[in-house]
């Protein structure tokens, strides 16, 4: 379980995080979504100590996040955010193999070696193993990443904007590679969205932020919809009901 | 060639250098007398080569910056401030000068005093070590120290600026075995330290994100590392004066010859390079220059030339 309680941040007079609590209901994709500066990403950094908060409480299986030892909770959670460039000289295995460093400290193991192949594999990556990350398009670098995250294989993932770079073919991959993981490998994931559409279509919960608050959290069905969007975005929300999906359409 | 097969060349070559300092113009009449001078010289030559380039190639690691080196925190500023100061106020005949165990622990003292006083009154906050406040204190205390030190160079005795400018340059022509030993035992203990942690280096090298999503205690172990570092830039310093300005060079050849990125290799490499480049840099000041040019000065011309060749290189290459 990951619950939030309480969670202040604030950046010199500016409160960015207001008394923020939250349960991440496990086994779930659950999407973060708001207006710009509504606090997302902050949240998502701090549930993932990236960032130290100012108040309140983060627990991960009911464990304070500042009582877990690092390396013990990197094999618990797991981030990315979303602006990921290196000067290294990576290869896609080099960059997705750093994903086992939690486990194995850098010395791989043969099991270690499969790990990071089914990961290269579910990420469809395999064929463009060998490659440098500087030659890759953005998003296949942004799937190299994910594909560190999956091999990391923990019960909790965080991704910050995800689908940024990607076109429609990948984010819809990425969304379905998502899906997967929490229905094969019952992982609990958590993302920053900024398209609401996908995070309807994709999503089993969503928590709508603004503000540095919580304004609504709930199943998909009870956040999608004019009465919650409307004032959240502070525009007119047509909802249409598609393939037993619910589309906003907002252009 | 894969990059084991030019860490086996780069290793011949430094052996074959070595050999060569040791051995050159000796004959059995001066050859107990030659060697008792030029092995404490190749030691000293060797833990220095290695020392500059385990701190650069650390230092740029952990501050994700390929241009910068540890003479950014200031340590040989304080080195040469100390020094002027002490033959400002005691003359150049003072003990501080003219006994050499005295001077390494005197200034080594200072040097590491000054960095873990710094580390203590930036490390206090709750969000542990800010690395770029670090370095920027770093910067202006170097300054400070420098901008001091030229002062009273420019008002000092010209008999006693002599000795001064004795200690400005990196000097391996005058190693003490008594003054070697102790520095010796730092410097190695600090560079199997280092080399414990190339795996983690890799991690960092990532990024800070990603390295404390990767369970590596971030700011706690950047902290570890600095003070290894100037631990390294303060016992090599102490030893044979400011030695920093290699680091630039070797480092980068190091990431440039390198296939990989692992620190495994890097280090490796790269005090590899440290030491070719001070051995052959002390064996052309020695036999062509007959000691009349620093051995700073050649390998800074050395390595302004390969500089600019990369330079237009690359205008070429686009």
């Amino acid at each position: 379980m990951l619950s939030v309680r309480n969670v202040v941040k604030r950046y010199g007079q500016v409160t960015v995080l207001d008394n923020v609590s939250l349960d991440i209901p496990k086994g779930k994709i659950t999407s973060l979504i708001g207006p710009n500066g509504a606090g997302k990403s902050t949240l998502l950094s701090i549930m993932s100590r990236l960032i130290p908060k100012d108040g309140g409480e983060v627990y991960i299986e009911g464990r304070e996040i500042g009582q877990w030892k690092s390396s013990e909770l990197a094999r618990k959670l797991a981030v990315l955010k979303q602006s990921n460039h290196t000067n290294l000289r990576l290869t896609v295995r080099q960059l997705v193999s750093f994903g086992r460093f939690p486990y194995s400290q850098g010395n791989l193991t043969r099991a270690d070696e499969e790990i990071v192949d089914q990961a290269l594999e579910y990420l469809q990556l395999d064929c463009i193993q060998d490659k440098y990350l500087h030659q890759l398009s953005g998003g296949q670098r942004q799937r190299a990443y994910i594909a560190m995250v999956v091999a990391q294989d923990t019960e909790y993932v965080l991704l910050d904007e995800p689908l940024n770079n990607l076109d429609m073919r990948h984010a819809v991959e990425i969304m379905k590679t998502l899906q997967n993981l929490v229905e094969d490998l019952q992982k609990t994931v958590v993302i920053v969205l900024h398209d609401i559409n996908f995070a309807s279509c994709y999503s089993d919960h969503i928590v709508a932020m603004d503000h540095g608050r919580i304004v609504n959290a709930g199943c998909t069905e009870e956040i999608i919809c004019g009465d919650v969007l409307g004032p959240l975005y502070d525009m007119d929300f047509r909802i249409e009901e598609i393939n037993n999906n619910r589309i906003c359409i907002y252009y | 060639m894969s990059d084991r097969k030019k860490l086996l060349i780069l290793c011949v070559i430094a052996i074959a250098l070595a050999v060569l300092m040791l051995s050159l113009g000796l004959n059995s009449f001066i050859l107990r007398y030659a060697l008792s001078r030029r092995i404490p010289r190749l030691a000293a030559i060797l833990l220095t080569g290695c020392a500059i380039a385990a701190s650069t190639v650390v230092f740029q690691t952990i501050t994700h910056n390929r241009i910068l080196t540890p003479s950014i925190m200031g340590l040989d500023s304080l080195y040469l401030f100390v020094q002027t100061a002490t033959v400002f106020v005691l003359g150049s005949q003072s003990q501080i000068m003219t006994n050499a165990v005295l001077n390494f622990v005197a200034s080594g003292g200072l040097m590491i005093g000054a960095t873990l006083l710094l580390f203590r009154f930036l490390l206090r906050g709750d969000e542990g070590a800010n690395l770029f406040q670090l370095l920027l204190v770093g910067v202006i205390m170097g300054t400070l120290f420098s901008s001091g030190a030229s002062f009273m160079q420019m008002v000092i005795d010209p008999n006693e600026f002599q000795a001064v400018q004795n200690r400005m340059f990196a000097s391996f022509n005058n190693v003490q075995i008594n003054v070697l030993i102790p520095a010796a035992v730092i410097l190695v203990l600090t560079l199997i330290y280092i080399f414990r942690q190339a795996q983690i280096l890799d991690v960092l090298a990532l990024g800070r994100e990603h390295a404390v999503n990767l369970g590596i205690p971030y700011d706690r172990v950047t902290a570890k590392l600095l003070a290894a570092v100037s631990l390294l830039v303060a016992a090599s310093t102490a030893l044979v004066g400011p030695v920093t300005f290699l680091g630039l060079l070797i480092a980068n050849l190091a990431r440039e010859m390198l296939r990989g990125y692992e620190h495994r290799l890097l280090l490796p490499t790269a005090a590899l390079m440290g030491i070719i480049a001070l051995v052959g840099g002390q064996l052309v000041a020695e036999h062509l220059f007959n000691l009349s040019a620093p051995i700073s000065v050649i390998i800074n011309f050395i390595g302004g030339i390969y500089f600019i060749s990369l330079l237009l290189r690359a205008r070429t290459a686009d």
